[in-house]
């Protein structure tokens, strides 16, 4: 796997991340070249959600993290935000009290946008999910599952990210859904975003991405790129379900 | 009891729920962004009124001392953790925030004691002189433990309680005071008066829990409280600092307390420790309100101060006795009402 | 010198040092260790109710003012003997904490402390305000205490009374600790569902303990009328609480002997402060409250764990409280034995389940059996109601619908610990452990609905011969798992595959008819899961019944006779495994797409 490369957006390595008392990650190594989508499968358990948990600062960690070049060690959670990470979280963490509208706008907050440019950004989230916009001015809380992980996308979108870190965008959603919104993640990288995608979900990240990473108990198993993962007789056989009957 | 004995309680039970009410803002609003049950509340409001007390007699308020020495604890603290975290190019801002800031109310304070100046200006310089107080107290104390459990900061909450009326008494001394009212006279209705000050702490509770009502849905930085108030991590993933949220929230609350201060004074004899039971009956109707309400706090404040009006008027001695025995109830209905998470509060840990 | 053998000592050296200390101290002195007495019966509550129950009260002061004023005008008012006032003091506080504990002790969160306070408050006003009492003035001219000719009126007379009390007071809750009604008061902190999990009832074990803390502070409260032999209100008021509470932070609120160290402290650092503050300034009396306030909110910024908490770092074990020897209860009778029912007899039933969040249905309408001797797995993706469904079986959320029948019985209304009690032990998808608890006081607790020992046995140490059965049973479950010779170990020490088995171990210590598992592959490694596969294979043998819910489908795949697969709340089909994973349906719901054959998607991974 191609290793700490002078023109990687996203530069993690040999990190070591402590979840209460276990350690869920072990050494990992992972790099994301500017314009990529990567992905991050494996199941329950793994550390990817504790891995993305560490990028974004979240959790402590141990070992090297640099985006564009930057160490990001000493920067808390909020400058990590200012410098365009943002973290759509499995449990997406919306404000549930507030309108869906208030929501979008808080997205924009680390910006300090002007009138002119939140208005620009709504007009973008409401075009990528019309559904919102119907429901703006609804309580985030009343919308349902799948609505809100639309919010949740769109609520990162209003920041206008530079690096997007998904956690499971597939939870909980409905098959055509899933193809829905990978499609606009893809459309995303297509304008320049780049994507780090944690998802059990194998095929349909494998399928969505540029280059994979299996994580297996807090360490990298496999990697490479998606389309050669896809077909790795390993990969098919545990989360594929390909016809080889196991051990 | 006759109907215009009702009427005259119900009067007095609705200013005192008026100054409960804007407490119990004060609380919740505490609350619901930093976890913390702030029970000092009311030592502040006190402070504020001794300090107006202290205008009217031509002298400079002790507070001015009170907030010298917690600015300069603050400022310490401050720079400190800016250092241990190597941002020591931050400290000329700390200076000015934690140091400059403080001071100005004081030097004003200074500038006006001892000279004649119009009354509403000893209020405002009264009412800013305190507002340093609430976060220059959680800088030092609150914030190190800003992620402890909500028992932790409910003890070291009490403790600070105990801290500034301590440092009350030792600034104030033990002598109570009361001031001119900032409205003289009376409404005649139908018989009887209404005094204006009455008049005035309801009116002031009205407009300000409108303000405070605008500022919450309008503003992008009432938005940031509450959304810091509903979700902590969702707040932080979208850049908002919990605190700076925090120090938002208690500069207001801060404020709020020497609006009451300067409210109450007039109406009665204010002691250096009288904040503490107005800060706990204002507890009772923030409870009511869930600590997250702020429409129900208002009605638990009525509440709170008409059955703490006719439990005056049953047993004097033991009306607060009444009140306090309520909680429970209350506190009873809150918990059936609201789902618990099994959270696991350990002190020690 | 062995680590317990250390321990006897310091213990041995403290006793003899508190004999010999009148003999030695003046009286100044020694009125001084009588208020720490005191105080450590009130700090002693704390730590058990706070420390280790995870009550926090701010009223204990209520409950000692409570006793002292009950003794001082039952003798005063009325010329009683201080023996009886010492029965009426008792009684009342007793009678308090119960009408107190039964009303607030339900109250979640953070409301139980705030209640506390409440009521503290209350009650501290009531002493004031009441003429009987004398209001401000308070009661004057208790009389002394008196053992037949002997009157205690002295300071170094009272003292041995005191302390022979404290001395009592410590036994009593060291013995409690290490019995059947102390692991379930130590695990109070897991939370009640853990509790309900093994047959015990939260809020019961919770109320005794407050009711145990004021009876302590009770005690302490007679011992102080009879010595200063004048009550008023002000050392009973919220300010005197806060005081106790930070005797037991600052002693440590992890071990009883936090009390004692705890007390001292802070009556020592009172009488310095008295006697320097007023060198330095008039306002001495309240300096001293800004000090006290001072230090406690440093002791929670930087010493949470208190005095104890640092002398157990340096000392680091060297001085172990004794442990329980393995070979002492090796003949211990074994505890009766529920009889299984026979294989294939139905041991549960679910039928028409539903479960509804406002207008989410988390699980609709599913159906299906247990029968005896099988292992059943539950699988399904993330987000298709698993969970939910688990948590109906095992009664730790309402059903909104449908009936559960559990070896015949209806049990859709039972409570989780009487279910417990039937038959069914479970294990937890977030692990439940004790970590401060030794691997078998952790096991021991699952027997916890099999045993009868209650507070006052286990105080007086009348449980003894239970006790070793219970410690016998743990023993041979953890033999089982493999762990029998870590039986010492904390459990918080071990890695999450480890933890996993030591659930399972204390799931079956009660015994059951059927065990329930959730998630218990998630988070181990490849051998891990090999030796769990083999431990559920070898319970089957055994006869026990298993049901499995997980996301693994690979382990469970060789590991069950039937698997039931749930989708989006609904069952979505039930079968063999071989036929289930054959299974079209099964295959779209898992992966998502619509091509189910190997590798073919792959190469329309670019837009």
């Amino acid at each position: 796997m191609s290793s700490a490369s002078s023109g990687a957006m996203l530069e993690v390595g040999d990190l070591h991340v402590a979840y209460g008392r276990v350690e869920a990650v072990r050494g990992v190594s992972l790099s994301l070249a500017h314009g990529q989508i990567v992905s991050v499968i494996g199941p329950n358990g793994a550390g990817k959600t504790t891995l993305l948990a560490a990028v974004m600062g979240l959790l402590p960690s141990r070992g090297t993290l640099r985006f564009e070049g930057e160490d990001l060690r000493g920067l808390d959670v909020e400058a990590r935000v200012e410098r365009g990470l943002c973290l759509v979280p499995e449990k997406r963490e919306l404000f549930g009290e507030l309108s869906v509208l208030d929501n979008l706008m808080l997205g924009a907050y680390a910006r300090r946008a002007g009138s002119a440019t939140l208005r620009q950004g709504f007009d973008v989230v409401y075009g990528r999910f019309p559904r919102l916009a119907e429901r703006r001015r609804q309580r985030a809380d009343t919308l349902s599952g799948g609505e809100r992980q639309m919010l949740a996308l769109g609520r990162a979108l209003m920041s206008s990210p530079r690096l997007l870190l998904l956690d499971e965008p597939s939870l909980g959603l409905a098959p055509l859904m899933v193809q829905e919104i990978l499609a606009i993640v893809r459309g995303l990288r297509d304008e320049g975003v780049s994507v780090l995608l944690v998802e059990q979900n194998a095929r349909a990240a494998l399928e969505s991405s540029d280059e994979g990473y299996v994580l297996e108990t807090g360490e990298v198993a496999l990697s490479g790129a998606s389309h050669s993962l896809a077909r790795d007789p390993r990969v098919q056989a545990t989360y594929l379900g390909g016809t080889a009957d196991g051990e | 009891m006759t109907p215009e004995v009702a009427l005259i309680l119900g009067i007095d039970g609705l200013a005192n729920g008026a100054v409960y009410l804007l407490a119990g803002l004060g609380l919740v609003l505490i609350f619901s962004v930093t976890r913390v049950v702030f029970v000092p509340f009311g030592d502040v409001a006190a402070f504020a009124a001794l300090s107006l007390a202290a205008f009217e007699t031509g002298r400079m308020p002790a507070t001015v001392w009170m907030v010298a020495t917690l600015a300069v604890l603050a400022l310490a603290v401050e720079v400190r953790s800016l250092v241990v975290r190597g941002e020591s190019r931050r400290i000329p801002r700390a200076l000015v925030g934690w140091g400059l800031l403080p001071a100005l109310p004081c030097l004003a304070a200074w500038a006006i004691a001892g000279r004649p100046v119009p009354a509403l200006l000893q209020v405002a310089i009264a009412v800013l002189l305190v507002v340093p107080i609430i976060p220059l107290v959680a800088r030092v104390a609150l914030q190190p433990i800003a992620d402890a459990s909500v028992l932790v900061l409910l003890i070291a909450s009490l403790a600070l309680h105990f801290l500034l009326s301590g440092l009350g008494l030792l600034f104030f001394g033990p002598e109570g005071s009361r001031t001119a009212p900032l409205i003289g006279g009376a409404l005649s209705l139908g018989g009887f008066g209404i005094s204006h000050q009455v008049l005035l702490m309801v009116g002031a509770a009205v407009v300000l829990s409108a303000l405070f009502f605008l500022a919450f849905e309008r503003t992008i930085a009432g938005k940031a409280l509450r959304a810091t108030a509903v979700n902590r991590i969702g707040a932080r993933l979208v850049g908002i600092r919990p605190a700076r949220t925090a120090l938002l929230a208690y500069v207001c609350a801060s404020l709020l307390a020497g609006l009451i201060g300067v409210l109450v004074a007039p109406v009665t004899t204010m002691y250096y420790d009288s904040g503490f039971l107005i800060g706990l009956k204002a507890f009772v109707a923030a409870i009511i309100g869930g600590l997250v309400s702020y429409p129900l706090t208002a009605l638990g404040a009525i509440a709170v101060g008409v059955v703490e009006s006719f439990a005056s008027f049953w047993s004097g001695a033991l009306k607060d006795v009444i009140v306090f025995s309520l909680l429970i109830p209350v506190l009873l209905a809150r918990s059936f009402f609201s789902v618990h998470e099994e959270e696991e509060e350990e002190i020690d840990e | 010198m062995t680590a317990q053998a250390r321990h006897r000592a310091a213990v041995a050296v403290l006793v003899a040092a508190i004999a010999i200390a009148p003999l030695l101290l003046g009286k100044f002195g020694v009125s001084l260790l009588n208020d720490i007495g005191i105080g450590t019966l009130v700090a002693l509550g704390l730590v058990l109710l706070t420390g280790i129950g995870g009550a926090t009260s701010f009223g204990q002061a209520a409950f000692v003012g409570i006793a002292a004023y009950a003794t001082a005008w039952l003798t005063t008012a009325h010329g009683a003997s201080p023996w009886i006032g010492l029965f009426f003091a008792l009684a009342l506080t007793g009678l308090a904490a119960l009408a107190i504990g039964v009303l607030t002790l339900r109250l979640g969160g953070h409301f139980l402390p705030l209640s506390t306070i409440a009521w503290g408050l209350s009650i501290a006003l009531l002493f004031g305000n009441v003429d009987a009492f004398g209001r401000h003035t308070g009661l004057a001219n208790v009389p002394p205490l008196k053992i037949g000719a002997w009157s205690l009126v002295e300071p170094p007379a009272i003292y041995y009374l005191i302390w022979a009390l404290v001395g009592l007071a410590f036994l009593f809750n060291h013995n409690l600790l290490q019995s059947r009604p102390g692991r379930a008061i130590r695990s109070l902190r897991g939370g009640a569902v853990l509790l309900a999990s093994v047959g015990a009832d939260a809020f019961r074990v919770r109320l005794t303990l407050f009711v145990l803390a004021a009876l302590l502070a009770g005690l302490a409260g007679w011992l102080y009328a009879h010595m200063n032999r004048f009550v008023s209100p002000s050392p009973f008021d919220v300010r005197a609480s806060i005081e106790y509470l930070l005797m037991a932070v600052g002693g440590g609120l992890g071990h009883l002997s936090g009390a004692l160290a705890g007390a001292a402290v802070v009556l020592l650092l009172k009488n310095v402060l008295q006697d320097t503050l007023p060198l330095l300034t008039q306002r001495a009396g309240q300096l001293q409250a800004v000090a006290f306030a001072v230090i406690f909110i440093l002791l929670l910024q930087y010493a949470r764990g208190g005095l104890m908490g640092f002398v157990r770092r340096w000392t680091r074990g060297r001085f172990a409280a004794p442990e329980v020897d393995a070979a002492r209860f090796a003949d211990a009778e074994p505890l009766p034995r529920r009889t299984l029912p026979a294989a294939g007899a139905p041991v549960l039933a679910v039928q028409g389940a539903v479960k509804r969040f406002g207008g989410l249905v988390a699980v609709d309408d599913v159906s299906f059996e247990i029968r005896a001797g099988e292992i059943v797995g539950l699988i399904g993706p993330n987000g298709a109601g698993k969970s939910t469904l688990f948590n109906l079986l095992t009664r730790t959320l309402p059903m909104s619908a449908g009936r559960i029948e559990f070896l015949g019985r209806d049990v859709s209304t039972l409570s989780q610990q009487r279910l417990a009690r039937l038959g069914m032990a479970r294990t937890f998808q977030h692990v439940k452990l004790r970590p401060q608890m030794s691997l078998l006081d952790n096991v021991a607790l699952g027997a916890h609905g099999r045993t009868r020992s209650g507070l006052l046995a286990a105080g007086f140490g009348l449980d003894r011969v239970e006790e070793r059965r219970i410690l016998a049973e743990a023993l041979r479950h953890l033999g089982r798992v493999g762990l029998a010779g870590r039986a010492h170990e904390l459990a918080g020490s071990l890695p999450l595959g480890t933890q996993r088995t030591l659930e399972i171990a204390r799931a079956l210590a009660a015994d059951p008819v059927l065990l329930v598992l959730d998630e218990p592959a998630a988070g181990l490694r490849r051998q891990e899961k090999h030796s769990l596969a083999e431990l559920l294979r070898g319970l089957r043998g055994e006869g026990v019944t298993i049901l499995i819910v997980e996301h693994d489908m690979d382990f469970v795949m060789k590991l069950v006779d039937r698997l039931v697969v749930m989708n989006f709340g609904a069952k979505l089909v039930e079968g063999a495994p071989a036929a289930v994973r054959a299974d079209v349906r099964v295959q779209s719901a898992y992966l998502g797409g619509h091509d189910a054959t190997a590798g073919g998607a792959a190469g329309e991974a670019r837009s």
